[in-house]
């Protein structure tokens, strides 16, 4: 398989429509014939991802590599950036708002979720300049 | 059980995925937080909830989950409908609260996938 390489734009003003992203590239992956868990993997992750960023950064790019042994997801934004790195790697630990946590998110499992899921995670965050998640997924199968 | 007990069960009604009733679940679980979702469930097949807005039906899409139930009561609109419909997710409703519609699909033989 040559490398494919997907690019999304994520809309940060539409709560709504937040995952399209993520469900294509569900789609591309599973009609590449990826295994379910390594899809489900990826779909977790990016997802994710995808809702950090309208919750925190009013949105931002996504480019995704595919290979045969390695799914890579840049994820980047120019929003607040995270201060302190390790205190958002804890679960539970949120700085969402009420009114997203009413939407069934922001309980601060976001990033300790992408770290679950992923085989490798990279995050670059300058407060006042924005977040870059590189995000490396192995499939399994 | 097959989906169709799931409706029978909760006297729920069905707004979406009507022809794939005959689809067979193996484990359930109840959540209004699709972050826990999200991050602790493994192999389930149905997803109960308080909560209505289209990311239900992402996460459950995202989770290879193939039916949701919307609990107490409440209608899902046009937009959650829609979506469920285009990712062929089953989506139900019931009047039953989340405690006793998970009790009732519980004593009915579905339970929940432990493994996290």
């Amino acid at each position: 398989m040559s490398k494919l390489h997907l690019y999304y734009e994520i809309d940060g003003s539409d709560f709504h429509a937040a995952g399209e992203a993520s469900s294509d590239v569900k789609r591309v992956l599973k009609q590449l014939n990826f295994d379910s868990d390594t899809v489900r993997r990826v779909a977790i992750c990016m997802y994710e991802g995808e809702i950090n960023m309208i919750i925190h950064a009013n949105g931002g790019t996504v480019d995704v590599w595919v290979e045969e042994c390695s799914i890579e997801l840049v994820l980047r934004d120019t929003g607040p950036g995270i201060p302190d790195i390790e205190q958002a790697m804890q679960e539970g630990f949120s700085t969402a708002t009420q009114a997203i946590r009413e939407l069934g998110f922001g309980a601060g499992m976001g990033l300790p979720n992408i770290k679950r899921h992923s085989d490798q995670l990279h995050i670059a965050s300058e407060v006042g300049v924005g977040t870059t998640l590189t995000i490396r997924v192995v499939p399994s199968g | 059980m097959r989906l169709r007990e799931v409706k029978d069960i909760l006297d729920a009604s069905v707004f979406s995925g009507e022809e794939h009733l005959d689809r067979e679940v193996h484990a359930a679980c109840g959540s209004d937080l699709m972050s826990d979702v999200l991050a602790f469930v493994k192999n389930q097949s149905v997803l109960l909830t308080g909560l209505l807005n289209p990311q239900v039906i992402r996460t459950a899409e995202m989770m290879d989950m193939c039916c949701v139930v919307i609990v107490r009561g409440k209608t899902p609109d046009e937009q959650i409908v829609n979506l469920a419909k285009d990712k062929d997710i089953v989506l139900m409703a019931t009047k039953y609260p989340m405690y006793s519609a998970c009790g009732k699909l519980y004593s009915g033989g579905l339970f929940q996938d432990e493994g996290r």
